[in-house]
């Protein structure tokens, strides 16, 4: 069986020539959940932005190859490519509020992808959406439909961005820190309703992060992302049992721990960041003699 | 529930006011040859410079007073809305579509459609409005349909520029991309997600606008620019007031009352019907 999501030595260059992604390689298997950690700036960002197909204008990807489903995202016609991506894509975005368009109803929203995409019958879709609706445990989808945006509050928001992500039963879903926006108790919520959601479906799930306690809870692999390289790769309890890399070391020891938060909080260690900037100028210099 | 509605606010009495008169003033101008209690072009020098009704030597049916030919101003006034409200319409409507599809254009596409729009832009707004508008009309010929292309000619650059700024806002939006990755074409996120959102800003530039129309349209008349018929404008009232200011001073002030009035309304609606479409504020 084909991955449902294989990312193989992609990079892409800002047009200074900087690098922000440095030869990254992701293999997400069918129903897997990834999760993908690294500080503020890493690219995690960036990553999930490459995969659907929406870069900045600015970011050009210089290498690498995505697959989707076995089918090479490099070779297929724009037009191709975008109805792969809406077919078998969906996001969970960050931000729940800015998602979604604040002068339309949610339900006109969430029916018209099916509809438009899909080619679905207002009918079907219709019912499709009071359906997961239901699955993501809203009550009154009648006066939910009917609500524009800034009417919810923000965990009903994540709540219908979570529904219109599943509906169209897409095979991966990037979730891209789903839950920094909310009330940190909506967080654990809605973080239960995606894990739940997933299982459910059988979706693959690229889960972008900077907390490794939501790591630990939900994913069964891990990228740690540095500076747009990915450092160290694993399943996440071995990643957890005995990490590999000096950074992912600091970065758990930098994780504070809930009994006394304040203790364990530390910045990352200065030698392990040198060493860090040493790998990755390194690793540029050796990407670079090909490319001239 | 964890669901926080935001308040709504009652129809504000700004709307109530600016509506009220501009109701008013456009039903009186429709319905001018039935309202006007005499005919505005009619000319009797036993009745001129007759004052409004509330002083002495004032003759009932003549409530604001006569010109200097004995005309009635009050029909003046309300056969002068006719023009008056025409040139709104056509001239703020025209300078809205044009406007907002190269603005909402310039601000979803960017790149090079971007910089030649907003290049155009700039070029037409070096130029001073006004002197712009004779400068028109002087070549195209007086007459209605000049003083609406005047007009519309001038002004499309204001809502360009606004309906652009507002468009590139709204693009940078996560709803923007998250139609994108759902598959939607770029002109149907242009028209069906971003344009709804941009349609309270369209709204209230076209009320103003309409204000600013009456404005001009006044200022070629009171030129002698505009309408070369005998049909009563406010600009041209306004312009023979001025004349017997010191025998008559209502063929002046009253005119500009009502020009007055009808731009601030124009101005003041557009303000409340926009935080009325507007999904978030409402
Ligand atoms: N539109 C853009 N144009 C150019 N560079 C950008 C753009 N957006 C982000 N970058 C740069 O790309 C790098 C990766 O950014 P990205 O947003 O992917 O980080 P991230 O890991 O998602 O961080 P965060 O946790 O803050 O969301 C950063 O160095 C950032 O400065
Ligand atoms: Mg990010």
């Amino acid at each position: 069986m084909s991955a449902c999501l294989d990312i193989r030595d992609l990079s892409a260059v800002l047009p200074n020539g900087q690098r922000v992604l440095r030869s990254v390689s992701l293999c997400v298997q069918p129903g897997e959940v990834r999760a993908l950690v690294g500080e503020s700036g890493a690219g995690k960002t960036m990553i999930g932005k490459a995969v659907l197909g929406v870069l900045p204008s600015s970011v050009r990807i210089v290498e690498g190859d995505m697959m989707l489903e076995g089918e090479d995202l490099g070779r297929l016609q724009p037009k191709a490519r975008r109805t792969l991506i809406g077919a078998r894509t969906a996001l969970i975005p960050q931000d729940p509020l800015t998602a979604l368009n604040p002068s339309r109803r949610i339900g006109s929203q969430m029916t018209d992808r099916l509809v438009r995409i899909l080619g679905w019958s207002g009918e079907r879709a219709d019912t499709r959406i009071r359906q997961l609706l239901d699955e993501v445990q809203i009550r009154d989808p009648d006066r939910v439909l009917k609500s524009y945006p800034h009417e919810l509050s923000g965990g009903m928001r994540q709540r219908v961005l979570i529904a219109a992500a599943f509906a169209a039963e897409p095979r991966l879903i990037v979730a891209d820190e789903p839950t920094t926006a909310l009330d940190v108790t909506v967080q654990k919520q809605i973080l239960r309703l995606i894990v739940q959601l997933q299982r459910e479906h059988g979706t693959a799930i690229l889960f972008v992060t900077h907390d490794l306690g939501v790591v630990a809870k939900i994913s069964q692999k891990v990228s740690v992302l540095y500076a747009g390289k990915v450092v160290e790769e694993a399943e996440t309890a071995a990643l957890f049992a005995s990490p590999q890399h000096p950074y992912t070391r600091a970065l758990m020891a930098a994780t504070p721990r809930y009994t006394d938060p304040f203790a364990s909080l530390k910045p990352v260690d200065e030698a392990v960041l040198a060493g860090l900037a040493t790998e990755i100028a390194a690793a540029d210099q050796a990407w670079r003699r090909p490319h001239g | 529930m964890d669901e926080a509605r935001a308040p709504r606010r009652g129809v504000s009495p700004r709307l109530w006011l600016a509506g009220g008169w501009l109701l008013l003033a456009l039903l009186a101008a429709i319905f001018a040859p039935l309202v006007a209690p005499q005919d505005p072009l009619a000319q009797d020098l036993m009745l001129e410079r007759l004052p409004p009704f509330w002083m002495s030597g004032a003759e009932p049916g003549y409530w604001l007073g006569t010109d200097s030919l004995g005309r009635d101003l009050l029909s003046r006034l309300i056969f002068g809305g006719r023009i008056a409200f025409v040139v709104a319409f056509a001239a703020a409507i025209a300078a809205c579509v044009v406007g907002s599809t190269l603005g909402l254009i310039s601000g979803y596409f960017g790149g090079w459609a971007d910089r030649i729009i907003s290049r155009i832009v700039d070029v037409w707004m070096a130029f001073p409005p006004v002197l712009f508008a004779i400068l028109l009309v002087a070549v195209l010929g007086t007459g209605l349909s000049s003083v609406i292309i005047a007009i519309a000619v001038i002004d499309w650059t204001r809502f360009c520029r606004v309906i652009r700024a507002e468009t590139m806002g709204q693009s940078r939006m996560d709803y923007v991309e998250n139609a994108r990755i759902a598959g939607y074409g770029r002109i149907g996120i242009m028209l069906r997600e971003v344009l709804p959102n941009v349609v309270p800003s369209i709204v209230a530039l076209l009320s103003l606008e309409m204000g600013i129309a009456v404005i001009v349209e006044a200022i070629l008349s009171f030129v002698n620019l505009s309408i070369s018929t005998d049909d009563p404008t406010w600009g041209g009232i306004i312009a023979e007031g001025r004349l017997s200011i010191h025998q008559a001073w209502w063929v002046l002030v009253f005119p500009l009352i009502t020009l007055i009035l009808t731009v601030l309304s124009f101005s003041q609606f557009g303000e409340a019907l926009k935080t009325r479409f507007d999904p978030v504020l409402r």
